[in-house]
């Protein structure tokens, strides 16, 4: 069955969407991330124009962000004080990063820019997570016990310091106004959360103590994305809410699945798995860069 | 401008028209309105007629009929990706001035034998006639390969439509041939024409308009979307919100 969409003004298989909309939800379930950086590519490969899939996709993560977030609330594991200064920063960078994307859309360049985003943070976070959950399987077939570090870095010596109950923490505002303004650039131009940057930013940057990480990550994800959503709804006219309905219907149910499969497996699995996954994606859109288009040439509707 | 040159090629083809006998084309679409719902697949119109005679008609050379659907003209920019550091980026540009976004044209017999090429530049059917671009960028030397590959890219999918012998015409009168619009279809007027033609030359020309509208929800969602931004995008941030809420509710019931 067919379904057209009013903003991006194609006709999409709806099963194939919900489809898409489910399996991601499996993973978010599975992994506990957005999986903002998997439907935006995935949207592309549809058709969907590039712009529409990325202002979209943030308007879904906004739906999954907002369901986990309750439930950590409920275990009050959201420290709310940090959550708020990594959202000013966030803002700011929402802003910049709208501006850069609009900017871009006009060069003619923004596909680009999407897709070496894409490329450098998949990579290096792929790799850094499956080095880092190798390790982790090999050490707990050993000990059971996971060696325990406290970092005193550069950043402890920053000025304008404030105290975080929650996190157990007293550090400068400024590394937290940093890591989510970075995060907030990357929201508006890559249509994601940004939460598979944010989650290790936060526990190696931070220090924060990780079980109040995802909450505190996703309380923030909600404000920046929720923004991004707003700016290219009013800026370009790009969220299209036939498709945004679908994907968050497939998504909701595809997340009850993904948490039912990943209580049957183990921690270290889960994160090979996830890291071989983003891995996967990355390596298709660095050979759609590398390896010449069949097509040189592309159209976009509209005068320069 | 374009109005006048609208009237001028009436007046020619008044002119032109009592030196052929009086053929004349009357026709019909089995819809003119087109309507965009949420499950819309595509739609077949189906454009059928006949010639009107006055006078007896000549046998020689054969009655031709060539029936073109253009959807709105639109600017269009066309991006060259080049090498460069190694990897495959946009490097040169141009912008075509008006394209139709689809384009389908049905003839009894190849273009080529049913329009001379001075009659397809007049009235413009083939489809490189039907794509106006002037003034390329000096910079760049070879413009045609931009609006070729324009061309192509919407030949491949399936927006611009040949279909050379695919209009039925029965005893030299009754036409009749069916044209597919795809389910990726822009809304606008839908210019539809019916050619009669002998040697090539144009003998009589009908023109009528296909409307193709969004309609229901769709029609609702993008008139908000461009009308009321900002009350659209708080509107699909609620739906989200709520979803997300509905789903963490929900999930907590079932979980106990």
């Amino acid at each position: 069955m067919q379904i057209y969409l009013p903003i991006a003004e194609v006709s999409v298989n709806l099963f194939l969407l919900l489809g898409l909309g489910g399996m991601v939800g499996v993973l978010s379930g599975m992994f506990g991330v957005g999986g903002g950086f998997l439907i935006t590519p995935l949207l592309f490969f549809i058709g969907v124009p590039p712009a529409v899939a990325v202002a979209t996709g943030a308007n879904q993560i906004v739906a999954s962000s907002v369901s986990g977030v309750l439930a950590h609330l409920r275990r009050k594991t959201v420290d709310i004080r940090m959550g708020t200064v990594l959202l000013f920063g966030g803002l700011l960078g929402s802003g910049l990063g709208i501006w850069i994307f609009n900017l871009l859309t006009r060069l003619g360049q923004v596909d680009l820019l999407v897709t070496l985003c894409y490329v450098l943070f998949l990579g290096v976070v792929g790799t850094l997570m499956l080095i880092e959950s190798l390790r982790a399987l090999h050490r707990s077939k050993r000990t059971g016990a996971l060696p325990k570090r406290r970092q005193h870095g550069w950043v402890h010596a920053l000025p304008l310091k404030m105290k975080f109950r929650t996190s157990g923490l007293y550090i400068s505002i400024i590394p937290p106004i940093a890591v989510g303004a970075f995060v907030g650039i990357l929201a508006a131009i890559m249509g994601v959360g940004g939460g598979f940057i944010m989650v290790p930013a936060m526990i190696y940057l931070l220090n924060m103590p990780t079980k109040v990480v995802v909450g505190t990550s996703l309380f923030q994800i909600i404000f920046v994305t929720g923004f991004t959503t707003l700016m290219h709804a009013v800026t370009n006219q790009t969220v299209d809410i036939a498709l945004a309905i679908v994907l968050i219907l497939g998504g909701v149910i595809g997340a009850q699945l993904g948490t039912q499969i990943g209580l049957k497996l183990k921690a270290e699995q889960l994160r090979i798995l996830l890291a071989l996954l983003v891995i996967a994606v990355c390596g298709k859109l660095a050979l759609d860069l590398l390896l010449r288009p069949s097509e040189l040439y592309s159209l976009t509707q509209g005068a320069m | 401008m374009r109005r006048w040159l609208i009237l001028a090629l009436a007046a020619l083809c008044l002119l032109s028209l009592p030196a052929r006998a009086g053929e004349q084309v009357v026709a019909g679409l089995s819809q003119a309105r087109v309507a965009i719902t949420t499950d819309f697949a595509g739609s077949e119109i189906l454009v059928f007629g006949a010639v009107k005679r006055n006078a007896p008609y000549p046998e020689e050379p054969p009655l031709q009929v060539i029936v073109t659907v253009a959807g709105p003209l639109e600017p269009v920019t066309v991006r060259r990706k080049s090498r460069s550091f190694g990897i495959w980026v946009n490097t040169a540009s141009i912008e075509v001035d008006a394209a139709p976004g689809f384009y389908a044209i049905a003839a009894t017999a190849p273009l080529t034998d049913a329009l001379t090429f001075t009659e397809d530049l007049r009235y413009k059917v083939s489809v490189p006639q039907m794509i106006r671009a002037v003034g390329a960028p000096v910079d760049i030397p070879d413009a045609e390969a931009f609006v070729s590959a324009l061309i192509r890219i919407r030949d491949r999918n399936g927006h611009y439509v040949v279909k050379e012998g695919a209009v039925s015409l029965t005893e030299d009168t009754l036409f009749r041939t069916s044209i597919a619009l795809p389910a990726n279809l822009a809304e606008g007027d839908y210019t539809t024409r019916i050619f009669l033609t002998r040697g090539g030359r144009v003998i009589d020309v009908y023109q009528t308009k296909i409307n193709v509208t969004m309609v229901g929800l769709e029609r609702w969602a993008f008139n908000l979307a461009h009308e009321q931004p900002l009350i659209y995008g708080l509107l699909s941030l609620m739906i989200a919100a709520s979803a997300g809420w509905a789903a963490s509710t929900a999930f907590r019931y079932i979980r106990g």
